[in-house]
This record gives structure tokens, C-alpha cells and sequence, in this order.
């Protein structure tokens, strides 16, 4: 456990001294979900309609700004090469690497997603399900993402081949995570979004940084 | 020790080469030498397990590497084309985290040394981007003198050092052999040691 907190700590620094890179995605966050309540107007009921979904989906693609980057500079560097020879389990230095994403790329968007929902005049209680959905589902975009940008390492052009490959595999957690927000304002409990959410989360955990691992491994042959 | 038998290599259509036997025993020093493109950083891949061999196999203490590799990799240090530094991390930064991901514990005081060994004094607080091609290098020859593994896979770590450094980086690998270490390098100088046996490719 040593090296992964290792691992998270070199991510967290290295994002602290690129801080542009961070806060590219994060403003690309509060834009594109900015955007909607300006071209649509002060239609409440409107916004109030489509501010889970817009939410999400700013989401989604704010994420996927980050993942190129995910592991692109550590296998130009010789980095992973290094990671693979470690007498540490490279699932555990891969998985530090995927909660410091995470930590840069997701949990600033949950701290937003309050503000960027009063622009579309969300309730408390939607804006706290909103966030409990965030809060779930980010981490499954960072850990499916990976596995994406460790497939594409190399590749010329990965970035669009990058976006084909994860932006499928995400439509189930933005199905459970904006569903969430409508199952509360339809009037029901929006507890079996969330638990799905969280069996995606697990599912992730478990599966997810194995495979990224072997799409590393094949990478750096 | 380190034993390969018959190792072969194919790239893409072409073979590199074939039917390679070697052998490093502790104290020994193995100079892989050859034109460029005959495959030897193939080779030293091959031996660090990076890459599989199309043929033949790699063992450590007699053991397939396949079967032993948490061993394996806890007693090898490989060095290769790349540097693996983070040009926006300080040198010092650069060594304690490898150190970190190693699993191995490094102290500051340890770290700061190795890279005044290495005539970085002065500069362990420097961004990596800031340093010279050889001083860059030179982060690394550090490594060497902090990751205490027996084993040293080294690819051309003689590139891009001045004459001094040369001389430092071969104490540093008679140093090793004495105490019972092995290194497979790759150079396309002569090397200023005892003890070296080549292997032409």
C-alpha cells in the first residue's frame, strides 16, 4: 500500500505543477454546463428538465480531456517501463495512478456540480442526490476511462479512437447517475440508481485496473 | 545469477538474432557489443523481461524468470533508452519517488548524497528540465548507487557523459562487482574495467 500512496502522491505533484492541464477540464466543466441555461433562457421548468442529463454529460466529456493524459507521459518517459519491472504488483501502482485522476479530474467536478446546478434552479435535495450521484459515478469514469488510454498508448490519433472506445462503455453510468436526479423529482426513491451506481463502482474496482494493467503490459513490449 | 539459453528475437519479419547463451555470475560484467539494429537493446529487454523472446528462455538462480518474478524484480535495476524522470519533479524528487515505487525505502539524506556523488551538488532542487542531457543522466547513475539491487541491466548508460562521469559510473560498476554484483550493459565504447566479458551480437 506503500507504493500506491507513492504513486497517488508523484500525480498529485506533478498536477500541481502543471496546473493548467487541471484547470482546462475543469472550466471546459463549468462551460459546456454553463452554455445550456444562456442559449435556453430562463425556462425553469425546462432547465429543471434537462440539468441532470447536461450535467452528466459535461461530466463525461470533461473527463475524457484528462484521460489522455493518464498515462501518455509516464510511457513516453520510460516511467511505466519502470512501473512493470517494480517489485511492487503493477495492478497497485496502476490503480494509485487511477485514484490520482480521480482526485484531479473527478472530485472537483462533484465540489462544482452545486453551483452549476442552481444555474438550472435544481432543488436541495436534487442537488444533494446529484452529488451523492457524482460522488459514485466519477470514479467509475476514471476507472473505465483508464482502461481506454491504456489501450490506445502509442497509438497516432489515439485521442479520437480513445473517445470511441470509452464514451460507449460510459452510457450505462450516465443512464443510473442523471436517472438518479429524475427518479427523485418524479416523486421516487432514487436509492436503486444509486446502488446500481455502486455495483458499477465495485465492478470497476475490481476489473478495471487488472485490465488496464494488461493493456499496459502489451503497450511497453 | 542470470542465465539465458538459446534466446531469439524477431522483429516484425525480420530476426535479430538467435540461439544466444549467456551467463552472469556474480562479480561478472557482461558488454554486449554489436553494430546498431543488431538487437541489443532487444536483448536487454528480453533479459529484463520486458519483452518476450521469441524463443528460448531467461532464468534467475536457476529458475525460469516467469516462476520467480516478484525475486527477480526486487534484485534487478534496469536502465534503458528512456530516462524516467518527470522533467517537472526536482532530481531529489525523481529519486525518492522511484524509490517509492520500488517499494524501497530511501531516506533524504541517502538521496542527497548519491546525487552529490554524481557532482549534482547544488542542483538537487532544480526542476529535471532545467539540467543537461549528461546531468539528466546523471539522476540516474544515482539510482544505481540508491536501489542496492544485485542485478544492473544497463542500456548505453555511458551516453551523453563527459569524461568524468565516465570515470565515476565505472568506479561505481567495479564497485558492485566487488561486492558480488552482476551487469549486463550495452556500450559502444570500450569499457575502463576488469572483469568484462563481451558478447558480440
Amino acid at each position: 500500500m506503500k507504493a500506491f500512496a507513492f504513486v497517488v502522491r508523484r500525480d498529485l505533484l506533478l498536477a500541481m505543477r502543471r496546473k493548467s492541464d487541471v484547470l482546462s477540464a475543469l472550466f471546459f466543466f463549468v462551460i459546456v454546463s454553463s452554455l445550456f441555461p444562456l442559449g435556453i433562457g430562463a425556462e425553469t421548468a425546462l432547465l429543471r428538465k434537462i440539468a441532470p442529463g447536461v450535467i452528466w454529460v459535461a461530466a463525461l466529456l470533461s473527463t475524457m480531456l484528462g484521460l489522455q493524459r493518464m498515462f501518455a507521459a509516464d510511457h513516453a518517459d520510460g516511467t511505466l517501463e519502470q512501473m512493470a519491472l517494480s517489485p511492487e504488483p503493477l495492478a497497485l501502482l496502476v490503480g494509485g495512478k487511477i485514484a490520482a485522476h480521480w482526485l484531479v479530474c473527478g472530485l472537483p467536478l462533484v465540489a462544482l456540480a452545486p453551483l452549476i446546478g442552481l444555474q438550472f434552479d435544481l432543488s436541495g435535495a436534487e442537488l444533494g442526490i446529484l452529488v451523492l450521484a457524482l460522488l459514485l459515478g466519477t470514479p467509475v469514469l476514471s476507472l473505465i476511462g483508464s482502461v481506454g488510454a491504456a489501450l490506445t498508448l502509442g497509438v497516432r490519433g489515439g485521442g479520437v479512437l480513445l473517445s470511441l472506445l470509452v464514451l460507449p462503455l460510459y452510457i450505462p453510468t450516465l443512464i443510473f447517475g442523471s436517472g438518479a436526479v429524475y427518479a427523485h423529482t418524479a416523486g421516487q426513491d432514487a436509492g436503486a440508481h444509486l446502488s446500481l451506481l455502486g455495483a458499477l463502482l465495485v465492478l470497476g474496482l475490481f476489473f478495471a485496473p487488472w485490465a488496464t494493467t494488461a493493456a499496459i503490459r502489451i503497450a511497453i513490449e | 545469477m542470470l542465465s539465458a539459453h538459446t534466446l531469439g528475437c524477431i522483429r516484425g519479419e525480420r530476426r535479430l538474432f538467435a540461439g544466444i547463451d549467456l551467463a552472469v555470475e556474480p562479480g561478472q560484467c557482461l558488454h554486449v557489443r554489436g553494430e546498431n539494429g543488431v538487437g541489443k537493446t532487444s536483448l536487454l529487454r528480453i533479459l529484463a523481461g520486458l519483452a518476450a523472446p521469441a524463443e528460448g528462455s531467461v532464468a534467475w538462480r536457476g529458475q525460469p524468470v516467469a516462476r520467480v518474478v516478484d525475486d527477480y524484480h526486487q534484485n534487478l535495476l534496469f536502465l534503458g533508452h528512456h530516462n524516467a524522470l518527470k522533467e517537472d519533479l526536482t532530481a531529489l524528487e525523481n529519486l525518492m519517488f522511484a524509490a517509492g515505487l520500488d517499494g524501497a525505502t530511501l531516506t533524504e539524506d541517502e538521496a542527497t548524497g548519491a546525487l552529490r556523488r554524481f557532482g549534482l551538488r547544488g542542483r538537487e532542487d532544480l526542476p529535471v528540465r532545467c539540467l543537461s542531457a549528461g546531468q539528466k543522466r546523471r539522476v540516474l547513475l544515482a539510482r544505481l548507487l540508491t536501489r542496492k539491487a544485485p542485478l544492473w541491466i544497463l542500456d548505453e548508460p555511458f551516453a551523453a557523459l563527459d569524461t568524468g562521469a565516465v570515470q565515476a559510473l565505472a568506479d561505481l560498476i567495479a564497485e558492485h562487482l566487488a561486492i558480488g554484483g552482476m551487469t549486463v550493459m550495452t556500450s559502444h565504447q570500450a569499457i575502463p574495467l576488469n572483469n568484462v566479458r563481451s558478447l558480440q551480437l
